[in-house]
């Protein structure tokens, strides 16, 4: 990604910054101008949580330019506690361990560099959610 | 509106046309329709291509190939709704002439696929989706595909081998298309076996990448009255376009494509049709889930039963609702750009009767539908044999 | 500054402590046996157990992020307070273009804060602590994120290839008040000893060998420790805790006898043999495991080290706030269970060691 789109979308993608409509109050990601459930145009920022849960995934082994040091890798359709899908990877996890339903949390993570030489994109992906052992309190 | 018809169409063998250049690919199948359709000039030229500036740095497509195929001085350009650029193209021309602004067009589609290299050919591909929230991301086209693919086979319990049935009857149907890039019968084994490229999808779930382009010559039917090359008239009784949200995760239900809802059913009242009277179906299987998806949003078949249409036989030649005739996107590949209207010209083919052994019998009204990336674009025509 | 028993300590003006903190340890271990098995092809005595290895997409500006939130998690602090984010780490990844601001954009601390990048090899995280100690104690910010983070690089078939390790931890400085551990005094001890380096283009540190023993570590971690017991008028026996940096399960249990720690001191905070060497996060990360246990009251000796070369030493007692701030985030302990074995090779591909052009 060019720099200045990495730069645009920095907020959406190192921490999942989207928006919550005014009108019809449903959570929006990644943001718009125009809500995509009641087409009013007025939002309010709102930052998600990064919880959700497995919808769909696959594992990408034929990549596309810019992401072959990292292939296979799995990618999911990601269905976030506040509504709104994302697409994004799946990271610290064995492909054949993905089933669909699963737990997951957004963690931000290396996505893709332009070369040796070039500025490096980070952004969403999401692992299996970590249950911390202690949660009496 | 006035009545549009077709009056002449050209196709070039489908696969990888080493020795020919985009522009070359596109005469080939521009020439043989002006002849077919016995004119030498006509008011415009449609080019729907999906990918000329990225696979082959080319844009400004619609002037270049007016040039090669001596139409210099007409009005042309480029129509890209990504691999649903044939079909609104198709849809362009359609306008121009019912619209009575032009009483002859032409409308090409093309794609140059092979003179990239995989990865770049991949990243192309993936402009059909978002750039910004799922190319971004790494996702391939094939990988979008695959997400669907799995959550379908989740969500209604569909075994993986069930969407055999499509590439089966696609491999079947190329053998009898001398255009066909895979003229190869193929058996359930043979699916099951193929390579696996982004599981659920394999080899034999997915369309190939490839050269080709296909071309119809479109006319008033007061110009289309003067014409006898002693076939069948064909007018278009509908032609529709509707959209849906690039992206897959901003859907409303994944697993229905509504795009291809809306443009079915403004097709069906357009054409004054049902479902009954429709004698083929020209899909856009891609993918054997986007033909599972498009079976389903057309109306063929309830949600999540669209698998059950193939594995009974009923997609066949013989059967209720033929699709890929002479191969579909599967067997007789899928130019991105041009599909839409390589499914006009094979639908032109069965309702004249040329089809050779692969008639469909009795063939008097044919639909075809081709689909924008995974599902934001899709056209709906209806053809109907005068 | 305050001069006890004629060692001069370092303190705040106003009282400073560990609002949060936090810990990050990769998912991927790479066994000491594998690069024997690679490289030295003898059943040599080991360095250590295994180390952790950061996954293909991770790096030092990502596994801060994940530490630093763990931290602000423990602090329920307003990101928008803290008024400093220093990252320290040999491994940063621009040589010039700051991990901090990556780490500050990611926990919306931006825009009305310092964001600065810190080197001093192994003790990096420690002197952004110490700066952060100052930055808090003089008033000039209510709170400070130092982190110690790193992606260690080792020389494949090196000894260091054994240890260097991936991991970290972030620790949150704010008011005394607040805080789930006080600072009591810190103290810093340098000295111009190149037992370790790595100049500016090349890929891998060098060292002098067994010059980077006595000369180097153990001399300026016992001086800077027991400098510190002394200015604090104190023994070994008077902490529950010591964690000293750790570049192999030896040198730290080493020092730690000779300084008259017992090893029920020092095993919670010893976490090379089961991780390796996670240079600037090396002893921070001992430090978060000890937290992740320790009891209001008891008292915690922590010294680094850096090549170079230099110890920081902090003197902390921990506060009745610990128990509740424990459980809001992973624990190191978590962390360093998530684990998951790979081989030579798909650790040579991970940490980017094979020659793709
Ligand atoms: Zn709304």
């Amino acid at each position: 990604m060019s720099v200045a789109r990495t730069w645009r979308t920095r907020r959406q993608r190192y921490s999942l910054v989207g928006e919550r409509c005014e009108y019809c109050h449903n959570a929006i990601f990644p943001p718009r101008d125009v809500c995509p459930h009641c087409a009013e145009p007025a939002q309010k920022e709102y930052t998600m949580s990064g919880r959700g849960t497995v919808y769909s995934y696959t594992t990408v082994f034929d990549p596309p330019a810019g992401f072959e040091a990292y292939a296979p890798y799995p990618v999911a359709l990601v269905k976030l506690d506040e509504g709104p899908m994302v697409t994004a990877q799946l990271t610290d996890l064995d492909p054949d361990d993905v089933r669909i339903g699963m737990p997951v949390e957004m963690v931000t993570r290396k996505l893709s560099e332009q070369g040796d030489e070039g500025v490096i994109t980070y952004s969403y992906k999401f692992r299996e959610r970590l249950e911390r052992q202690a949660v009496a309190a | 509106m006035r009545p549009v018809y077709i009056v002449g169409i050209g196709q070039t063998p489908v696969g990888e046309q080493w020795e020919r250049s985009l522009r070359h690919i596109a005469h080939d199948a521009v020439i043989p329709a002006l002849r077919d359709a016995g004119v030498e000039q006509v008011d415009a030229l449609y080019v729907g291509n999906m990918l000329s500036g990225e696979l082959v740095g080319q844009e400004h497509v619609g002037a270049l190939v007016a040039d090669f195929v001596g139409l210099r001085g007409v009005e042309a350009y480029k129509i890209e709704a990504a691999c649903g650029s044939g079909g609104a193209a198709m849809r362009t021309g359609v306008m121009a002439v019912a619209g009575g602004l032009h009483d002859v067009v032409v409308v090409a589609g093309v794609e140059k696929m092979t003179d990239t290299i995989g990865k770049d050919t991949t990243a192309g591909l993936a402009m059909a989706a978002d750039q910004e929230f799922e190319a971004a991301e790494g996702v391939s086209f094939v990988a979008l595909n695959a997400l669907l693919m799995r959550r379908y086979m989740y969500e209604f319990d569909v075994p993986h081998s069930a969407f055999g049935h499509f590439a089966v009857n696609a491999h079947h149907n190329a053998t009898g298309n001398p255009n066909a890039m895979f003229p190869k019968a193929i058996t359930l084994d043979t699916y099951r076996k193929a390579t696996m490229i982004s599981d659920p999808i394999n080899l034999m779930d997915s369309s190939p990448i490839c050269d080709g382009a296909a071309a119809v010559v479109l006319a008033s039917e007061e110009v289309a009255r003067t014409m006898h090359n002693g076939r069948r008239p064909i007018r278009i009784a509908a032609s529709t376009v509707a959209t849906d949200s690039l992206a897959v995760h901003d859907r409303r239900d994944p697993m229905q494509l509504e795009a291809a809802w809306i443009s079915s059913r403004k097709a069906y009242q357009q054409a004054g049709v049902t479902l009954d009277d429709i004698d083929l179906f020209e899909l856009h299987d891609a993918f054997t889930i986007m033909a599972a998806l498009s079976l389903e949003a057309c109306g063929y078949a309830e949600r999540g039963r669209g698998v059950r249409l193939a594995e009974e036989g009923e997609i066949t030649i013989e059967g209720r609702v033929p699709v890929a005739t002479m191969g579909g996107l599967k067997a007789r590949g899928h130019p991105v750009g041009a599909t839409g209207v390589y499914q006009i010209v094979e639908a032109t083919l069965q309702l004249q009767g040329l089809a050779g052994r692969n008639q469909v019998r009795d063939a008097n009204i044919a639909m075809t539908q081709n689909i924008g990336g995974s599902g934001a674009t899709v056209a709906t025509h209806i053809l109907v044999g005068e | 500054m305050s001069l006890e028993n004629g060692i001069s300590l370092m303190k705040p003006l106003r009282p400073v402590g560990i609002v949060g903190y936090g810990a990050y340890v990769p998912r991927y271990r790479l066994p000491a046996s594998e690069v024997a098995r690679v490289w030295s092809g003898r059943d040599a005595e080991l360095p250590i157990v295994e180390k952790a290895v950061a996954g293909l997409d991770e790096d030092t500006a990502t596994m801060s992020i994940e530490a630093a939130r763990n931290a602000l998690a423990r602090a329920g602090v307003d990101p928008k307070r803290i008024r400093a984010v220093w990252v320290g780490s040999e491994s940063h990844p621009y040589a010039v273009k700051p991990t901090s601001t990556i780490v500050a954009e990611a926990l919306d601390i931006v825009p009305l804060t310092q964001a600065a990048d810190w080197e001093f090899a192994c003790k990096a995280g420690t002197e952004a602590m110490q700066a952060a100690i100052a930055f808090v104690g003089s008033g000039m910010a209510d709170y400070a994120l130092s982190i110690g983070m790193d992606t260690a690089q080792g020389r494949p078939g090196d000894a260091l290839e054994y240890t260097a390790a991936a991991g970290g931890a972030a620790m949150l400085l704010g008011p005394a008040e607040q805080s789930l551990a006080l600072i009591e005094a810190s103290l810093s001890y340098v000295t111009d000893t190149p037992d370790f380096w790595r100049r500016a283009h090349a890929h891998y540190p060098s060292h002098g060998q067994r010059f980077t023993g006595e000369p180097a570590y153990f001399h300026h971690v016992i001086s800077a420790a027991e400098m510190m017991l002394e200015g604090m008028g104190r023994t070994a026996a008077d902490y529950r805790y010591a964690v000293l940096h750790q570049p192999n399960s030896k040198f730290p249990q080493r020092a730690a006898k000779q300084l008259g720690f017992r090893k029920e001191q020092i095993e919670t905070g010893l976490l090379a043999p089961i991780i390796g060497n996670t240079y600037a996060g090396s002893s921070l990360i001992g430090l978060t495991a000890v937290l992740d246990e320790a009891q209001p009251g008891d008292r915690v000796l922590v010294v680094s080290f850096g090549s170079g070369a230099g110890s920081d030493a902090f003197s902390l007692e921990i506060t009745g706030a610990i128990t509740t701030a424990q459980r809001q985030a992973l624990t190191t302990k978590e962390y360093i269970e998530r684990r998951s074995e790979i081989d030579y090779a798909t650790y040579a591909r991970y940490r980017g060691k094979m020659l793709m052009k």
